[in-house]
């Protein structure tokens, strides 16, 4: 029997030399960037099953007749096609493909070709990242996605941001992305603890191969209830097969400020209390003269540098990455320093059936933050003063009052409403942070034997970090309770999660219908603990404060189906049904659906051999996404909370007449009623791509409708036990216009332009926001404290208005156009003016921002440069409100002075008026975020061992009519922000 | 070999089953696991649990929250130092009067002087919430404590006789709130333990509901109460003579509140207090403001006092506020025990002229060096007389308890025996009762005090006297303004003083203005809620 089989299969293999000369066609794939070896690439006759793969070598062999079309193909690489015409050893250079329409893209639980997407989806891959000393995950695509908002929160190195996918869906509740990390979803925020800065710094920028930004809900929806504000899913770089590839990078930076606050200078402002103080005012004029901001800022240097190992043996491909950053900011001492290890293991076993990926990205942060406080003060200290004063021992000069007595050591304390040297605020206050993060995760992707359609997949990961603020104050620092006290506090946090899916994917010829299922179970829990302590050692106490153990927990089932019929219409259908511990068991469960369909036209008969389109897609989304993240934790239980020591009240005396203190408890509010956010989102999408791809582009139109978002409101007198709780009572509505394009000027050996741009118009709407409706009352929630008095506020939340809209009075000014104190359009005609006329001006959401990007490479030189700008947004000037008036400069409580804004001499203002609409400023602006040169040196240190230079200058420009040193301030109240430096850094990237 | 397969896909099935039922009972997450935060059930379980919640009760007259000074706010919406009790109280009724004016620029603060407020105003949002927080806290110790609960939670008889003392307490505390309302807002809702504890849209009571609630809660609690014991070591625990007090001060003003005659029971509680009570008069005025009136000499005559310390009971409300604020210009400090003043409060030329004997009587507490005694600009802080009250010192000049110099340790006198001598001495003049000779004996006690001898003492009394009289004994101590309604000078004419109306020299009113308006944010949570007329 087995000799018969043996024979048979003989023949077989022999009969097609029977019919037609068959010859043997070898050869050699190699990378066109590195010069390496491709294994695995795909070698067909084009219209045959005939074909194999290269091996590890990137060598092939391949049976073939004279005239075949030998076509070889590569995930990511373009096709590239031979006729055979018997070649021998043949060398084939595979191009990387540039285009972006053939990319594989990473969707929630899996990845489709991105021309195969149905939902509005942007991804931005490594070699179109930001460049510069930029440590954190969201400065690398800054500017470079439509619909994607990303405003840092200043200058300082690893500086957290404000990052929006189409505005947030949320009011009182995040509006956070989620990020998912290789398949770990991080906890809200992208999971900040202690110590930290931004959370997304505990990736290392180097190690990261794309990230994907998922905006409409049939992206989204499959992350159900963690998806209502996008996601952006972030995929590290992994090893190739082949040959361990060493790649070291390093960046040097320099920075330097831009821009000082516009304040009085020791002249002038030595001229005005002589102009206006009183005669005791006038005697605490200094004679020194000192630019206080000049003073605590310094030119910051900067190294990042890198090294990774990758390569495959022949059943694991690794990659290993060590990184190192020191970044000092530009206020004195400010510093950020960082060691991330990043590891990839990915084996892949019986006969490539399983498959097993093991990822860990671990991250130490240690951070000094110099006292901010110094920011401001510097705006506001006394430029006539000297910075050194060593007569009572406090090292600094210092505002001080005429107590001696306590302690009774003859030495004055401070002034205690006056600033303090800015200074000393630096140098005798000590700030710094830890941080310690690991995310990891082990996936096992099995591909049955007996049904190689289906595919188990199960992946386990964690997301660990633990942080640390701690900070002490020397001991002559001029406040009394401050000398020598420390504080801690201590945070850490453990998410785990789970996946369980399968996967079945396969093709039915007779339909040419492809279907790919997904379906699964989601399993995510976190776990947050806090304790902290205050050292008061004036009063020899250690103040605790209050510590938590909380614990949120999420569980899900899902499952998704995406039809491809004739490789034109893609239809996908997404369910995921998700369980929060935050809601009762009646609210808990939430089901979020959502259905895309997308039509490749491109693939239709009357366009295909189309010399204009190369590509045409329309897509249309309909979908629902939810929203659970409130800060509470446990909104829905009744709990009771305990006291600080220092929030005890007295209940009578022991038995030696000595007080008895006890820690009393709090009834906690909540809700029982509360359950998820909802938001449905409608969008229509259409890529192209024109001249062979020469010109790509896609086009968005979005709507979105959140309800039942969760708002922070008034209770009715005498319910709940605080007099606002959480409810479900908002309704928003936003709207977006969307597009991106890429254009390539010249595309040729030696020239290569890329131009790119996109542009996006938003706008929100609050369209409810009362718990009872009631002609009364419109609903109005007040935000945006400001800085100045206490409990000011500039912004509310009103129904028919942008959130966060400023809410103002309406300035009147004189004849020659300056502002009038204190005097407001009566816009009720009451013939009163009082907060009742009070009125929504602008709001500090752009109405459109833009970004614009090119590079060129011309032989071995590269060029590049990016813009961004934002139209229609305001700022309210909180340095000029707070800053610019008389009775500021010029206190009357206590012996002390205060520099003004320059801004004081044109408004002359006595008093502050910090609701003036006069502060609202236009803040549109257009900002040179980048221009890089760079060089490469190919084959530098031998073959395929590439040296590349660059020099780049970050925060080149910025053009506004913004009063202030930068318009760029998220939530649109500017109140010294720490300001961003322009960057000059010089990068080195060596691969051997 | 496909008998495996499907023996392991069967168990896989299973064990994803297994995990997946294990998993979805972690949903149930009941509370936190940190012994700070605990669950309702838990809580009640410890004996204990019911003297801490009577504490919270207490405390919220006196903190802002469960981490003094500030971080865990009972309400929200405002700064947390301006959202407590007394601070809030105090601005109503002080600010608006002639008793004090503020310089600062804290939104509309300036407008309780110019009596220009709204009812989008913030801080009287605040005071209504707060005062709402006290009866809410105040209304659920009284439903986890009824017999029901006790008994299914097995607490045994002797708790039990204590908790209910608690209640009656709660009743009393709840009755203080309710007078405040009453007397700040006029008519509001009328939520009590037997109200929803759910979501729901409680009615507005008639000022009458309100009035007729304060005296049937505070009638039938005051038996429980404990038996008035001045000095005792259950200071500051209300006793029966403070709810004597508070039903003294309800009937007082029923012509204001309820358009009622209603004296002659104001002198039946009011004589309890000074007849029955055993709380004295101490010694010197001062004493009642430091930073140790709470040593037994000086509480015996403080019949409901809310208590602070600098360590312990921390905010920035309460007599922090009240030691802070109005130091400035050149007032030393260490004075006051405090590490600065924070440059706001002064009093106008109105109060200081009330005074014939700046120099003798104690009570004219006035810093007028750098000070001008008329107010050109109200945000200038040597714009009028200072007033040096409260100072954080002990009777020796020692500074109170924190070594920093921020918080104080001065408990704030509410309700205090010369207040009875001199509610008596009206209610006497109003034809509530008593005899004249005592009444004119009460006062001169009072001024007899302040003297330090019989120099002050007067032969005949009316009642214009009183109103002056009673500012010059409890100024500053949150009285001016209802004193001032009662009188009807408060708003209208017939008496102005400096920036009343926003005029430098005082302009007339609108009668509307005796009660504050109900908050925006209240009438939007409730329309059931109708605003004061006028607002």
């Amino acid at each position: 029997m087995k000799t018969i089989y043996n024979k048979l299969l003989f023949l077989v293999l022999l009969f097609p030399f029977s019919i037609l000369a068959q010859s043997t066609f070898t050869g050699t794939v190699l990378d066109q960037a590195s010069n390496q070896s491709l294994p695995g690439v795909n070698v067909v006759v084009e219209g045959t099953q005939n074909g194999t793969s290269t091996d590890f070598d990137g060598k092939f062999s391949l049976n073939v007749k004279k005239g075949d079309v030998i076509v070889f193909s590569y995930i990511g690489y373009k096709n590239y096609a031979v006729v055979y015409a018997s070649q021998k050893d043949i060398t084939i250079v595979l191009q990387e493909d540039s285009s972006q329409l053939n990319e594989v893209v990473v969707i929630g639980y899996g990845s489709v070709k991105k021309k195969d997407a149905t939902g509005a989806l942007s991804t931005v891959s490594s070699e179109d990242f930001n460049r510069g000393p930029l440590v954190s995950a969201d400065q690398l695509i800054q500017g470079k996605v439509s619909g994607l908002q990303i405003i840092n929160g200043g200058g300082a190195p690893g500086e957290g941001a404000q990052i929006r996918i189409r505005s947030g869906s949320s009011l009182s509740a995040g509006n956070d992305p989620l990020y998912v990390i290789d398949g770990v979803p991080l906890d809200t925020g992208g999971g900040a603890v202690q110590g930290g800065r931004n959370p997304l710094s505990v990736i290392n920028q180097n190690d990261i191969a794309s990230m994907t930004i998922l905006k409409d809900a049939s992206a989204t929806a499959i992350y159900g209830s963690r998806a209502s504000n996008g996601v952006i899913i972030i995929t590290t770089k992994k090893g190739k097969s082949g040959d361990m590839q060493v790649n070291y990078n390093a960046n040097f930076s320099v920075g330097q400020i831009t821009d000082y606050v516009d304040v009085l200078s020791a002249k002038q402002f030595s001229d005005f209390v002589m102009a206006k103080g009183t005669v005791a005012q006038q005697g605490l004029l200094g004679t020194a003269n000192t630019d206080w901001q000049k003073e605590i800022y310094r030119t910051a240097l900067g190294t990042d540098h890198n090294v990774s190992f990758s390569g495959g043996l022949e059943n694991l491909n690794y990659r290993a990455s060590l990184g190192y950053s020191d970044l000092n900011g530009i206020l004195q001492k400010d510093n950020f320093q960082r060691v991330t290890l990043n590891v990839n293991l990915l084996g892949k076993f019986f006969d490539n059936h399983l498959k097993v990926e093991f990822t860990n990205k671990t991250s130490s942060n240690k951070n000094n933050y110099s006292e901010r406080g110094a920011i401001g003060a510097a705006v506001s200290f006394d430029p006539t003063q000297q910075i050194y004063d060593d007569t009572y021992g406090y090292d600094y000069f210092q505002w001080l009052g005429s107590d001696t007595s306590n302690p009774a050591d003859g030495i004055p304390d401070q002034e205690v409403n006056a600033g303090r040297n800015p200074l000393s605020l630096i140098n005798q206050k000590t700030n710094k942070g830890l941080q310690y993060r690991s995310i990891g995760n082990v996936q096992f992707d099995y591909k049955l034997h007996f049904l190689p359609e289906l595919k188990a997949v199960a992946n386990f990961g964690y997301d660990y970090s633990s942080g640390k603020g701690y900070g002490f104050t020397d001991a002559n620092y001029v406040v009394l309770g401050e000398r020598n006290g420390n504080y801690n506090n201590l945070e850490e946090k453990k998410n785990q999660v789970m996946d369980l899916y399968l996967n079945y994917n396969k093709t039915f010829d007779a339909l040419s219908t492809n279907l790919d299922f997904t379906g699964g179970y989601n399993y995510q829990n976190f776990n947050y603990i806090n304790s902290s302590f205050t050292n008061d050692v004036i009063n020899n106490v250690v103040n605790q404060g209050a510590s938590s153990n909380e614990t949120v927990n999420l569980q899900s089932i899902f499952a998704r189906a995406i039809f491809s019929i004739a490789d034109k219409y893609i239809l996908t259908g997404s369910i995921r049904r998700d369980g929060s511990s935050r809601f009762t068991e009646e609210n808990r469960w939430g089901n979020f659906p959502s259905a895309a369909f997308a039509w490749k036209i491109s693939e239709e008969g009357f366009l295909r051999d189309n010399k204009v389109v190369s590509d045409l897609k329309f897509r249309a989304s309909w979908g629902i996404t939810g929203q659970q993240e409130i800060g509470k934790r446990y909104p829905t239980t009744p709990l009771y909370l305990n006291s600080t020591e220092t929030a005890s009240y007295q209940i009578g005396y022991d038995a030696n007449g000595l007080p008895i203190y006890l820690q009393p408890y709090r009834p906690q509010p909540y809700n029982l009623n509360l359950k998820w956010e909802e938001t449905k989102q409608l969008n229509l999408g259409l890529d192209f791509g024109l001249f062979d791809n020469r010109i790509t582009g896609s086009a968005e139109v979005y709507k979105k409708n959140s309800s039942d978002l969760i708002v922070f409101t008034a209770n009715p007198q005498g319910v709940g036990f605080s007099n606002a709780d959480f409810y479900n009572i908002g309704d928003m509505e936003f709207k977006g216009v969307e597009l991106s394009m890429d254009v390539y000027p010249v595309k040729n050996e030696t020239v290569q332009w890329r131009v790119g741009g996109n542009i996006t118009f938003q706008d929100a709407k609050v369209t409810k926001l009362n718990l009872i409706q009631s002609a009364d009352s419109e609903g109005i929630i007040d935000v945006g404290g400001i800085s100045g008095g206490t409990g000011n506020f500039v912004q509310n939340h009103q129904v028919g208005y942008s959130p966060n809209s400023f809410y103002v009075f309406e300035q009147v000014y004189d004849a020659a156009g300056a502002p009038v104190e204190g005097v407001y359009v009566d816009r009720n005609k009451d013939d009163q003016v009082n907060e009742n006329d009070l009125y929504r001006y602008k709001k500090p959401s752009a109405d459109f921002y833009y970004g614009f990007n090119t590079d060129v490479s011309y032989k071995n030189f590269d060029f590049s440069m990016s813009w961004r700008g934002s139209y229609g947004n305001y700022n309210y000037n909180n340095v000029y409100s707070n800053f610019g008036s008389v009775s500021t400069a010029l206190p009357g409580n206590g012996n002390y002075l205060q520099n003004a804004s320059s801004n004081v001499l044109e408004t002359n203002f006595f008093t502050p008026q910090y609701s003036s609409d006069y502060y609202v400023q236009d803040a549109s602006f257009v900002r040179l975020d980048n221009v890089t040169l760079g060089y490469s040196f190919p084959d530098a240190l031998g073959k395929g061992k590439n040296l590349r230079l660059t020099g780049a200058v970050q925060n080149v420009l910025v053009i506004t009519d913004y009063k202030g040193i930068d318009p760029e301030v998220s939530g649109g109240i500017d109140n010294n922000l720490y300001p961003r430096p322009r960057t000059y850094t010089l990068g080195l990237n060596v691969n051997f | 070999m496909k008998n495996i397969y499907k023996t392991l896909s069967k168990l896989g099935v299973l064990l994803l089953a297994l995990t997946m039922i294990s998993c979805v009972s972690e949903l149930d997450q009941e509370a936190p696991n940190d012994g700070n935060q605990i669950s309702g059930e838990e809580f009640f379980k410890d004996p204990s649990s019911y003297k801490q919640f009577l504490a919270k009760l207490y405390a919220g007259l006196a903190v802002s929250g469960q981490s003094g000074p500030a971080g865990s706010p009972d309400i929200s919406g405002i700064d947390e130092g301006e959202s407590q009790y007394i601070r809030g109280l105090w601005v109503m009724q002080e600010l608006t009067t002639d008793e004090a004016i503020i310089a600062w620029n804290d939104k509309t603060i300036k407008n309780f002087h110019y009596q220009t407020w709204t009812s989008q105003d913030l801080f009287i949002n605040a005071t209504f919430n707060r005062l709402d927080f006290q009866v809410k806290l105040c209304n659920e110790f009284l439903r986890q404590t009824d017999d029901a609960k006790l008994n299914s939670r097995g607490v045994d008889d002797a708790l039990k006789a204590e908790i209910k003392t608690y209640r009656a307490e709660a009743k009393f505390l709840r009755a203080l709130s309710y007078w405040h309302f009453l007397d700040l807002f006029g008519s509001v809702g009328l939520v009590t333990e037997d109200s929803p504890s759910q979501f729901f849209l409680p009615q507005q009571a008639s000022k009458q509901e309100i009035f007729d609630f304060v005296e049937t809660d505070l009638l039938g609690a005051m038996g429980d109460m404990r038996v008035p014991n001045p000095g005792s070591a259950d200071y500051p625990r209300a006793d029966q003579a403070a709810a004597w007090m508070l039903l003294g001060k309800l009937y007082m003003n029923a012509e204001v509140y309820v358009n009622t005659n209603r004296y002659s029971d104001a002198m039946t509680y009011i004589k309890k207090v000074t007849d029955e009570s055993g709380y004295t008069l101490a010694a010197n005025y001062d004493e009642l403001f430091l930073a140790d009136n709470d040593r037994p000499a000086v509480r015996r005559e403080v019949i409901f006092g809310v208590a602070f310390d600098g360590l312990r009971t921390k905010t920035f409300g309460g007599t922090t506020f009240l030691t802070h604020a109005p130091v400035g210009g050149t007032m030393a400090p260490a004075e006051f025990g405090i590490n600065g003043g924070w440059g706001g409060i002064r009093t106008t030329s109105a109060f200081v002229s009330k005074f014939d004997d700046t120099g003798v009587d104690s009570r004219a507490q006035f810093h007028s060096n750098g000070q001008t005694l008329e107010i050109a600009d109200v945000g200038n802080f040597t714009d009028g007389y200072g007033i040096k009250k409260y100072k954080n010192v002990d009777v020796n000049g020692n500074p109170g308890s924190d070594a920093s110099g921020d918080f104080v340790d001065i408990d704030f006198p509410m309700f205090r025996l010369a207040d009875a001598y001199l509610m008596y001495a009206e209610c006497n003049l109003r034809g509530g009762g008593g005899d004249n000779v005592t009444a004119l004996n009460y006062v001169n006690m009072l001024r007899q005090r302040a003297y330090g001898n019989a120099n002050g003492a007067v032969s005949n009394i009316n009642l214009n006297f009183i109103l002056d009289e009673r500012a010059r004994e409890l100024h500053w101590e949150g009285h001016r303004r209802t004193d001032l309604i009662r009188f009807g000078k408060f708003t209208g004419g017939s008496y102005v003083w400096p920036w009343k109306g926003k005029v430098p020299n005082g302009a007339p009113t609108a009668a509307y203005r005796n009660i504050f308006p109900i908050p925006a944010a209240a009438l939007g949570g409730n329309p059931n809620l109708i605003q004061n007329a006028g607002y």
